[in-house]
């Protein structure tokens, strides 16, 4: 028992201890990409490649005065960003990254992932009430009503996935795709469910409660120093987290087809998929202008509500025949 | 939906084209021989200052970074006995130049005025003058006007006739 206790906990602090640097370097791998993508060069100043950009910016940022503005409602002000960042965090406990290595083996681990990215839209919408300033509202409603819109066609997007693999378990969702990923037949699942991941994780085009170009900077405009640095973090674990999740659900895991598996190990595999994904995030972000927010809701709830619904119909049909 | 696809292509595409950066302190850009940067007091063809002190460049100044004061020599020949320009307030406009009736203030295409001591950026005339001419080599102000200066008299100029004697009786 105590080893076995032990040998989580090291884990826990091991993943801990990589993700808030992996979050750093996602905003430099971020600022890079977009540089080249626009035909700039991006940081390259700051260690080799620019690389220690990051480390730059945060020692910045720690050193910056916390303020909380005398108007706010300081107890939630200060709670909103821990909850965002804690929340991302969590999630991370139920990905199964190889074989051997992920925290949980949650039978609930899908359901947990839902839960865990619908509590974050807590720390948007507190930080938006909690700052009492116009711009941190208006931000604050458009994270609510887009993150309860876009997050019930997630739930059912991923269904799909449940009824193939018969479990919850992430980690059996991977080893139920032995045969062949669910891209393959979840190809309209998979669409509906990366949809909703930009929308969850606030990524362009879907950042309208953080619009920069009409709210400042949206929830958190009054926020500065380490509770803003907490936000930024939660952002781009969200990032990397909705990417984990679609290689987890529709693109085997750590599973490659035959030739290629036996050529790098599954970790290295499981985390090519993900930079795969968040360089199409990133690539998302330079191409795509923002949407209306009326327009993203109706884009929601006539387009995608319906595509996943029939998706799912479609699914549970094939699957009743026996096709799938 | 095929747009937004379409517009994605197109930036990924740009993956392999160059970046227009110039890497600034490393590379310097190109600036055209007009551009606006920090002002210079030119001299004429023979080494002696342009500038009359005028004052039409401190007037035509929007932010009056400009100060001077005129001085006559003995030979007549008239020249600032201060000038002063505070580049902390200077906008490069480059209003002064067009004012200046002696080609003698100029802009260059030198940007680089950052200071550390916001003092520093007051210039006065010692570090304004230039050895050269600037952009107008040949002019020399006190060959083309009429006025009478050192060894050359009125009617003397480049393009001048000769002064009428107003009291003579002849046509």
């Amino acid at each position: 028992m105590m080893p076995d206790m032990l040998w989580k906990l090291f884990e826990i602090t091991v993943m801990l201890a990589l993700l808030i640097p992996i979050a750093a370097t996602l905003v430099w791998v971020e600022r890079r990409m977009i540089g080249i993508w626009q035909d700039r060069k991006g940081p390259n100043r700051v260690g080799p490649f620019g690389m220690l950009q990051s480390l730059a910016d945060l020692l910045k940022i720690l050193g910056k005065e916390d303020w909380i503005p005398p108007f706010s409602e300081k107890a939630v002000f200060t709670l909103a960003p821990v909850i965002g960042a804690v929340c991302v965090l969590m999630s991370f406990a139920v990905i199964p990254f190889t074989p051997d290595i992920g925290v949980s083996d949650l039978n609930i681990g899908l359901l947990f992932f839902l839960a865990m990215t619908s509590l974050a839209v807590y720390s948007v919408v507190l930080a938006g009430w909690a700052s009492n300033s116009k711009y941190a509202m208006l931000g604050g409603m458009r994270a609510a009503a887009q993150t309860v819109s876009y997050e019930v066609f997630m739930g059912l997007s991923v269904m799909g996935v449940v009824l193939l693999s018969g479990s919850f378990n992430l980690r059996e969702i991977v080893l139920a795709q032995t045969d062949g990923w669910f891209i393959q037949s979840q190809f309209i699942g998979f669409l509906v469910f990366l949809i909703a991941g930009i929308a969850e994780s606030h990524r362009l085009p879907f950042d309208l409660p953080e619009a920069e170009t009409e709210l400042t900077a949206g929830f958190h405009t009054e926020y500065s120093g380490l509770k803003f640095a907490l936000f930024f973090l939660g952002e781009y674990l969200g990032v990397t987290l909705i990417s984990a999740m679609s290689v987890v659900l529709f693109f085997g895991g750590w599973m490659m087809p035959s030739p290629l598996d036996t050529w790098l190990p599954p970790l290295v595999w499981f985390i090519a998929k993900i930079l795969f994904f968040i360089f199409f995030f990133i690539l998302l972000r330079t191409s795509l202008p923002r949407p209306r927010f009326d327009q993203l809701l109706i884009f929601g709830w006539t387009i995608m509500l319906p595509l996943a619904l029939v998706n799912l119909l479609a699914t549970a049909v094939l699957k009743l025949t026996g096709v799938l | 939906m095929l747009s937004q696809l379409r517009t994605m292509w197109l930036v990924l595409k740009h993956t392999f084209t160059k970046a227009d950066t110039v890497e600034y302190p490393e590379q310097k850009p190109y600036l055209a021989p007009r551009y606006r940067g920090r002002i210079i007091l030119t001299r004429d063809p023979t080494g002696e200052e342009r500038c009359v002190a005028c004052n039409l460049c401190a007037v035509a100044c929007p932010v009056d970074c400009i100060a001077l004061q005129q001085t006559i020599d003995d030979d007549g020949r008239k020249r600032a006995e201060f000038f002063r320009i505070n580049f902390s307030r200077c906008i490069l406009c480059g209003f002064c130049e067009e004012a200046c009736p002696t080609f003698a203030i100029q802009l260059t295409p030198d940007v680089e005025l950052a200071e550390y001591e916001r003092q520093n950026l007051v210039y006065e005339k010692e570090h304004l003058l230039i050895n050269g001419p600037g952009k107008y080599p040949d002019y020399n102000f006190y060959q083309q006007s009429g006025i009478a200066v050192g060894d050359k008299a009125k009617g003397q100029g480049v393009q001048e006739a000769a002064p009428i004697d107003i009291k003579g009786l002849m046509p």
